[in-house]
């Protein structure tokens, strides 16, 4: 099977991300809000990625590779952009946004809600982050 | 995504069709910032074709839902599929918005 999918640095790739990450779990025997839970924590690293540390540079790409191995399913999602400073990161507080009509920020507090390990690496200038998410 | 309005006295209804990401919550945002909406005293929002929200399209409903109440308009999200209400209840947004199963108690919610 498939494993890997390279798309360039816009927005409007992120539905070809999502096909790939459903099409590669439609084997395992998931409920629709599981998969649903796995198909956005995906969407939301390579929106970030994409928006934020690429600035929707078509030239930049992404690459996201999928493996499964005794039920936990793992996903690297590659980049060569600005690299997500964990250490400054602050879970958000919804009520505030809706008090002074935030629109993000709110992304990454979904993933780490539904993945079970979020892990950002960084090396000279790629950088890879890890999600991980038991399905069996 | 599909955005489609219809008009009934003082309530716009808001059909969503197809998949709200980042890259297609742009038009939502366009159709929530439109200065007439604040005409009406209700926003009904029909998502039973509404198959996925990312965080993108939950912003936008969370940068507008201020200025609605502030207006005294009223926001009923109706007809929503489980998986997708299941990412407002990730961020606890069911709490925070009026989500009901169908029109009929979208329209009772609205009339109160």
């Amino acid at each position: 099977m498939n494993n890997k999918i390279t798309v360039s640095c816009t927005k409007k790739n992120l539905k070809q991300i999502r096909d790939f990450v459903t099409e590669y779990l439609a084997v395992y025997t998931l409920s629709d809000i599981q998969m649903n839970q796995i198909v956005l924590a995906v969407d939301e690293i390579c929106a970030n990625l994409i928006i934020h540390a690429n600035n929707e540079d078509p030239s930049k790409s992404i690459s996201l590779s999928i493996t499964e191995k005794a039920g936990i399913v793992k996903f690297e999602i590659v980049d060569n952009g600005v690299a997500f400073r964990r250490s400054e990161y602050k879970e958000p507080n919804i009520e505030e946004h809706i008090r002074v009509g935030k629109k993000g920020g709110v992304g990454i507090a979904l993933v780490n809600r539904i993945m079970d390990r979020v892990e950002f690496e960084t090396t000279d200038r790629q950088n890879t982050c890890f999600l991980y998410k038991k399905i069996k | 995504m599909k955005i489609t309005n219809q008009i009934k006295d003082t309530t716009i209804i808001i059909t969503l069709d197809g998949e709200l990401d980042a890259s297609s919550s742009v038009m939502l945002d366009e159709a929530l910032s439109d200065p007439e909406i604040m005409t009406y005293s209700k926003i009904l929002v029909d998502c039973k074709d509404l198959n996925y929200i990312s965080s993108a399209g939950l912003g936008v409903f969370i940068s507008h839902l201020q200025r609605f109440e502030d207006a005294h308009i009223k926001l009923i999200f109706y007809n929503m599929q489980d998986k997708v209400r299941n990412v407002f209840e990730i961020l606890g947004l069911d709490l925070l918005m009026t989500i009901v199963s169908d029109y009929e108690e979208a329209m009772t919610i609205a009339d109160e």
